[in-house]
């Protein structure tokens, strides 16, 4: 892309399409449909974080009037150690997920289901897990991550072997994997330290807090063909996770994805699916799954708990000259944290000769981890961004500056190897530093911080199809679930290539047998490679419509050009341009329907960086702290739809606030969770919070046709940091821990007088 | 097995009989007996407002009411905003404004910022926060489903004389 | 002739080698290259990786081209939330 592109539809703020039913209550969600003769079901969960399973005895429920079908373990096959990608793009070992949907002989966490049944009514189904009887030996669970890495922790697994250190172990732990980036020598680069400080963080496990539970509704026909249809961010990695998971093939799974109340990665794996299939097959009824909130908290994929340590050196003029961490990462009961991720970006934004990274991947007898929006990032940032703050002010330089003295540029090679192409941190740096909001004065007990962040973007499988219809408008269909605007987000990109209005354009998300497959929505890719596989599709459709007009006119095609939504003949012939619409009203007369597919693995994704400067007011009394204002500037590449990409920013700010200040899991010493409700487990509110004002800087993508580049994770990554810094230079006090919740905020500032 | 409860309400002004199971919620009615599923269940225990309704014109969470108390009482849902094909200006806010990501919270936020605008026209931002306090919604940070509500505010104020 | 780049953790199949340069028109060939080379790198080759190819990154790359002055470097597959 060399000179900018002058768009018509993009980048424009059209009511997006599927809007309507979303303000009516007739958009349709996961745990909206209801089927003739539908039973419903519910999930047995253990009582204890960890212990042996002696025996499960299904009996007694079967035999309560309305109970149709029970399943345990024993009705499934037991599936061998097998790695395939998971929903992040991640590692999955499907025999560990095939024991996350139903224990086996142990189970891991509070809340790991044991067993399901379906019955004519919940009630029904609710007193039947009553009557199921499950024999455990409890076994002493280990909750934190530093004490799970212990020589004498219960383990959770025997046969759990630490990857990544040579030679291997010879006995079983709970530390899953050991991974190390390394770049310098770090010892010579504290040597040449003017200042060096050495500090220890930790973040507390928090919940990605979708406000719509998992749900799932699974009917089964003759031919054994079950269909499913669910809330989900991957119709297709559900559907090959419940092959895997129940050992059928592919073609017996069809999945229809509803629309879906949130995800930020939590819907990126299977839990009530496969349940819901097996029972319905089970029972030869279809069967409604639905979560409570409770086992959302209980059991489902939060993300990690972390320990980590940075040491810091840096010279006086503000260049960093050398970096050691060791970022320790609880997975939950099976191994996969989102250590590597955290590792790779933490210190992403930033030119380092002299950095030593090391992360630990831990099981501890919680919930498997899942993604949570640039998973890993901001408990990694935290810790960093906290480090840069306090050598700042050592060294007596704005914030800013110091970050702009070290940031990444196009053509810097970032601490996880690769060298940068087109990237705007430095633009988002400037920015912040030119708004009037880091100039603005602050009241008395309030204080101001910056932090930044970075999140590489995904690219992965997308298929897109482009049909026009025969009054000339076009249906682009797509198979990722739009989970915060990306239906109008693939309309604007068809209607600007099309050059049509994009109201002649209708965005649908199909489901797995009428679109090609489609990896997850998630990693922020959907604007970005799904967009592209539109974009050539609709390409596609553009040269067929370029070759109908030349049969209609009787001309090489070479001579008829698409401009503004119609055909234009340049071989001097005065001929009046021929409409889309006119095309394909010919079309049965020129060769047929018009339609255009693509399929793709998109390369290019651009990375993303964002700054954002936080004001918060402490109330001395109460510890309470209040954002009072907040500003997000971001680099993204070209913004679509403006309006979902400042919501992106918005939403993730948000959900980086209440991760600051708020959000934990808080666990007892039996491992059970206390505070499983959206009461105790308390997210931000709209009176928690400030208008969130943003910069949408725009460097375009060379790699993507419009200059897109992926938004969503991206602005969860600094607000951590952002709030302790802020915090910091309203009390004086530095914040190790998050949440800077209320009561440690207090004992925070009385350990200062 | 129990008997079943006759139960006579109005629903969205019109007037509705269904049979419940006495501990069956008033959610659970709307949903899976009447298939009105706008009203979404988010937590089942009164804290995220996705299940808002109006009792007698008065906000309640549909998830804590049982459906045998809606005897005789008038149920307003997120299905009867909207006066046959015109949006009320709050859903025509929602969508130009962009407050709304998912759209699972939108149902239980209009039906609460209805009921606002309702008693009071023209509240100021603090008002709206406050009153919309009982509504989570994760995807939009709720900066603007505010502006939203404040900006529905006006143009309602500027349609009447 | 492109580079490639050896992570840490792939330095004990390749000898503690953390760069060489080979010659292929795309990533099927650097792979035969590396594995000729390096035989014990050829499980890790194998599924499971994602390369950066002159800074775009590639989930489980096969037919990517890589250009005479490419530079490569070998990640963990990458997705998001
Ligand atoms: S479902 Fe009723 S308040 Fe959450
Ligand atoms: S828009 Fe998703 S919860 Fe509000």
């Amino acid at each position: 892309m060399s000179e900018p592109r002058k768009f018509h539809s993009v980048g424009t703020r059209p009511i997006r399409h599927d809007g309507l039913d979303k303000v009516t209550g007739r958009a349709r969600f996961g745990a909206d449909l209801s089927l003739p003769g539908m039973l419903y079901g519910k999930v047995l969960r253990s009582s204890h974080a960890h212990a042996h399973i002696r025996r499960i005895d299904p009996r007694p429920a079967l035999q309560l009037e309305g109970v149709r079908a029970v399943i345990t373990s024993a009705d499934r096959p037991e599936i061998p150690s097998e790695h395939g990608t998971g929903g992040e793009g991640g590692p999955v070992d499907f025999r560990d997920l095939s024991r996350n949907v139903l224990a086996r002989d142990k189970v891991l966490y509070h809340g790991h289901p044991v067993a399901a049944v379906a019955a004519t009514n919940p009630r029904i189904a609710e007193e039947a897990l009553g009557r199921i009887e499950v024999d455990y030996e409890i076994l002493r669970p280990v909750l934190d991550v530093e004490a799970a890495m212990a020589p004498d922790a219960p383990l959770l697994h025997d046969d759990l072997y630490t990857r990544g250190v040579d030679p291997r172990p010879e006995t079983p732990s709970n530390v899953a994997a050991r991974i190390v980036i390394e770049r310098g020598d770090t010892e010579k680069g504290f040597a040449e330290a003017d200042v060096v400080i050495e500090r220890e963080y930790r973040t507390e496990t928090v919940h990605q807090g979708y406000i719509e539970p998992h749900a799932a509704v699974a009917s089964t026909a003759e031919d054994g063909q079950s269909v499913l249809w669910c809330c989900t961010q991957g119709p297709f990695l559900v559907r090959s996770f419940c092959s895997k998971v129940l050992q059928l093939p592919i073609s017996q799974i069809k999945v229809i994805p509803s629309e879906i109340g949130g995800g930020f990665g939590g819907k990126t794996t299977v839990y009530v699916e496969p349940l819901a299939i097996l029972l319905s097959r089970r029972a030869g009824r279809p069967v409604k799954l639905v979560m409570d909130r409770e086992e959302v908290f209980r059991a489902t994929g939060p993300t990690s708990a972390t320990s980590i340590r940075v040491r810091m050196g840096a010279r006086k003029d503000g260049t960093i000259a050398a970096v050691k961490v060791r970022l320790v990462y609880a997975a939950g009961a099976f191994p996969g944290s989102p250590v590597v991720p955290g590792a790779m970006t933490m210190l992403a934004p930033y030119q380092l000769e002299n950095v030593r990274i090391e992360g630990y991947d831990v099981v501890v007898n919680k919930p498997k981890t899942n993604a949570y929006r640039a998973p890993g990032s901001s408990m990694a940032a935290f810790a960093a961004e906290s480090a840069l703050d306090e050598i700042a002010q050592e060294l007596a330089l704005d914030p800013l500056e110091l970050r702009l003295r070290n940031a990444v540029r196009t053509g810097s090679q970032a601490v996880y190897g690769p060298t940068f192409k087109a990237i705007g941190f430095v633009e988002t740096l400037e920015a912040a530093r030119n708004h009037p909001h880091y100039r603005a004065p602050l009241a008395p007990n309030q204080g101001r911080g910056v932090a930044c962040g970075f999140w590489f973007n995904a690219g992965m499988q997308s298929t897109a199809a482009v049909n026009l219809t025969e009054d000339g408008s076009a249906v682009v269909v797509s198979g990722c679930p739009d989970i915060g605007g990306s239906r109008v987000s693939l309309a604007l990109m068809a209607a600007e290539e099309l050059g049509i209005p994009v109201e002649r354009v209708r965005p649908v998300v199909a489901d797995t047998e009428t679109i090609g497959y489609n990896d997850v929505t998630g990693g922020s890719r959907v604007t970005f490679a799904t967009g592209m596989a539109v974009i050539e599709a609709t390409r596609d459709v553009v040269r067929q419509l370029c070759k109908r007009a030349a049969l209609i006119w009787e001309v090489p095609v070479e001579q008829v050009e698409w401009r503004e939504g119609e055909a234009h003949c340049r071989n001097g012939e005065a001929k009046d341009p021929l409409s889309l619409r006119e095309i394909v009203r010919q079309a049965v007369r020129t060769g047929g329907p018009i339609s255009g597919q693509a399929s793709l693995t998109a390369r290019g994704a651009g990375p993303g960086f964002g700054t954002h400067i936080c004001d918060t007011e402490i109330d001395p009394d109460t510890g309470r702290v209040q954002v009072v204002r907040y500003t997000a500037v971001q680099d993204v590449g070209k913004a679509v739809h403006p309006s979902y990409v400042e919501g992106q920013l918005q939403g993730g700010v948000a959900q980086g606030i209440g991760w600051a200040l708020n959000e934990e899991f808080v666990y007892d010493e039996n491992g059970v969770l206390l505070n499983a409700g959206f009461l105790d487990y308390r997210i931000p509110v709209a009176s928690d919070l400030p208008m969130i004002d943003t910069v949408l800087v725009e460097v375009p993508n060379p790699s993507h046709p419009h200059g897109v580049r992926g938004v969503g994770e991206v602005p969860i990554v600094p607000p951590l940091a952002a709030v302790a810094n802020a915090l910091f230079r309203a009390t004086g006090v530095r914040f190790y821990r998050v949440p800077m919740s209320p009561p440690r905020v207090l004992e925070g500032l009385q350990s200062r007088k | 097995m129990a008997r079943k409860s006759h139960v006579s309400t109005i629903v969205n002004g019109e007037p509705i009989e269904f049979l419940c199971d006495p501990p069956q919620t008033l959610l659970e009615v709307l949903r899976e007996e009447l298939q009105l599923t706008g009203t979404k269940e988010g937590c089942g225990t009164g804290d995220c407002g996705a299940c808002t309704i109006t009792l007698d014109g008065r906000l309640a969470c549909a998830c804590l009411v049982l459906a045998v108390e809606a005897e005789g009482r008038s149920i307003g849902t997120v299905e009867g905003i909207a006066s046959g094909e015109h949006l009320h200006p709050l859903q025509k806010k929602f969508l130009e404004e962009a407050a709304l990501q998912c759209g699972v919270c939108t149902p239980g936020l209009l039906v609460a910022a209805k009921a606002l605008l309702d008693r009071n026209p023209q509240p100021t931002e603090q008002e709206v926060r406050y009153a919309l306090a009982g509504n989570l919604c994760r995807c939009t940070g709720y900066d603007k489903v505010v502006r939203a509500v404040l900006d529905a505010a006006v143009e309602i104020g500027g349609e009447s004389p | 002739m492109a580079t490639i780049f050896f992570p840490k953790s792939f330095q004990a199949q390749t000898g503690g080698i953390d760069q060489v340069e080979v010659e292929a028109l795309d990533i099927r060939g650097v792979f035969r290259a590396l594995e000729a080379r390096f035989p014990a790198l050829g499980d890790r080759l194998r599924g499971g990786i994602a390369v950066a190819i002159d800074g775009e990154i590639v989930n489980d790359p096969l037919l990517e081209p890589v250009g005479p002055d490419s530079q490569i470097h070998f990640l963990p597959p990458i997705s998001g939330g």
